[in-house]
């Protein structure tokens, strides 16, 4: 029934995408998003009036600041006024709530960006307050330590192993070799620095646009086929730590089981997640092309989400792939999954 | 200039409102200050610990509060060897999910031991509280290996 749904849907693709990502950079965010911005927009040869809406995603608990959206949007230009929104979350999201308006019917093009910069400050201190806030948030628990609990329980349960873990860290490059990973000293235990992400500053831009505008604006756009985001309950304690619910759900829902993945660019920011991640989506642990920059390498709070659709579209540009799954995370533990497939055909 | 000369003033960021933590959570926090747990129970007779004003998967509407044990077992568990600045703790602890007596989902907790050679999963732990409790969930100091002596 939802698959006639998604038929019934304006078929909405992403065109053109620029991103940025480094360990620690001394440019404010709205110089990292300039040149980001500016790039999108010349690729597609749209100026900002010919852009029906803009959405983004940020955090104000990273920068400190409320609002501190408003002082990026100068990027973007203040002049003219634009029709805006934003979200306190991945950019992953604010490009579903553009998707949103793009079936509303109130547009044919869409700029999305998403940034994040942690290295000014403690990203740990901004994740801990995240957390449920009479129970866990005012234990001050460190998001290694809680991915750690999440490890241990599916290694005492057999679903994992620690070759799974230091395979993975291996796959992802934060370590040469397994012996490598099995010198390091634990972290959390029983996760090691190679299961830990490594923070990043970053930010992306996109441009999207509808049917009958996106042939004009992209030589292959990438149509987005199936896109869904679901949450699980934010009290650990309630959850299966052996699986992510919302992840299999939103899977389902934008049709990544209906057919083959040429490839999966997953927002695992931790090796213990990008296991459990794949068995959820029965993606085989070691695909032949998966995520260029993973995310246990460099995350970006709010940013590495939208950066996996961003990858997902650059490889159907480029011919590497027809079908590919994008997935975003954000909360603790994977708590929220949001899914987008990308594929080459309208359909 | 010596810094002692120079001129400054106190800046306190606040946020000048309140909330109120409702029936659930509220009944919860008045139990710590009296050193008693609360959970509540859901329609097929489980009962959440922290208890919630609605089932998580079903999100009816839960009432019956039950008080639960103050031992249990712990279902997984990790080392913080160097506690953040923030932390209720500033010695090396385990941080666990404890499936208290009487309940049926864990709820996350530090245990107090010296070193993480002395943590294992399944193994029984008891609560040990503060003595000044204030309604705020690190009235709970922590949990214990059962049988150490607590009370």
């Amino acid at each position: 029934m939802y698959e006639s749904m998604v038929t019934a849907m304006r078929k909405v693709a992403v065109v053109a995408a620029s991103s940025r990502q480094e360990e620690k950079m001394l440019d404010t965010e709205v110089e990292m998003m300039i040149p980001l911005i500016s790039k999108v927009r010349e690729e597609t040869g749209l100026n900002q009036t010919e852009i029906g809406f803009t959405c983004s995603g940020s955090s104000d608990f990273l920068a400190g600041q409320a609002f501190s959206f408003v002082m990026t949007l100068d990027a973007v230009g203040p002049v003219p006024p634009i029709s805006e929104s934003h979200v306190e979350m991945d950019g992953a999201w604010a490009l579903y709530e553009t998707w949103v308006k793009f079936q509303m019917g109130a547009i044919d093009t869409a700029l999305v960006y998403s940034y994040g910069k942690p290295s000014p400050g403690s990203l740990q201190d901004v994740l801990s307050t995240q957390l449920d806030p009479y129970y866990i948030a005012p234990l001050w628990p460190d998001a290694h330590s809680i991915a750690a609990l999440q490890a241990r329980h599916l290694l005492e349960q057999d679903e994992i192993s620690h070759e799974d873990l230091a395979n993975c860290a291996v796959r992802a490059g934060t370590v040469q070799s397994q012996e490598e990973y099995f010198d390091q000293p634990m972290l959390a235990d029983p996760l090691r620095q190679a299961d830990c992400p490594t923070y990043a500053d970053g930010g992306v831009a996109m441009i999207l646009a509808a049917e009958g505008k996106a042939e004009e604006l992209c030589e292959r756009p990438a149509w987005i086929t199936g896109i869904d985001h679901r949450i699980d309950s934010h009290h650990f304690g309630v959850r299966d730590l052996s699986a992510i619910p919302s992840a299999k759900k939103a899977a389902s829902k934008a049709g990544v089981y209906d057919a083959g993945i040429d490839l999966a660019e997953l927002h695992t920011s931790y090796t213990v997640h990008d296991i459990l991640l794949r068995k959820e989506l029965n993606l085989p642990l070691d695909p032949t092309r998966s995520s260029k920059n993973h995310p246990i390498k460099a995350e970006t709070l709010m940013a590495s989400g939208l950066l996996r659709i961003a990858e997902a579209a650059r490889a159907i540009w480029e011919q590497e792939a027809n079908r590919v799954l994008a997935h975003a995370t954000s909360g603790p533990l994977m708590q929220q999954n949001l899914m987008c497939v990308l594929s080459g055909e309208k359909g | 200039m010596n810094p002692e000369d120079r001129l400054s003033a106190p800046l306190v960021l606040e946020y000048p409102f309140t909330r109120t933590t409702g029936p659930v959570i509220g009944a919860f926090m008045t139990g710590l200050r009296e050193k008693v747990l609360l959970g509540i129970k859901r329609k097929d007779g489980s009962v959440l610990l922290p208890p919630t004003e609605y089932d998580p998967e079903t999100s009816e509407d839960l009432t019956e509060m039950v008080e639960i044990g103050q031992s249990g077992e712990v279902t997984t568990w990790t080392w913080v060897q160097e506690p953040r600045d923030q932390s209720p703790w500033n010695s090396p602890h385990a941080l666990a999910m404890i499936l208290l007596d009487g309940a049926d989902t864990p709820f996350i907790h530090a245990v107090l031991v010296d070193n993480a050679d002395l943590m294992r999963t399944g193994m029984r732990v008891s609560i040990k509280w503060k003595e000044e409790t204030e309604g705020h969930i690190q009235d709970i100091e922590g949990f214990i290996p059962e049988g150490n002596g607590n009370d």
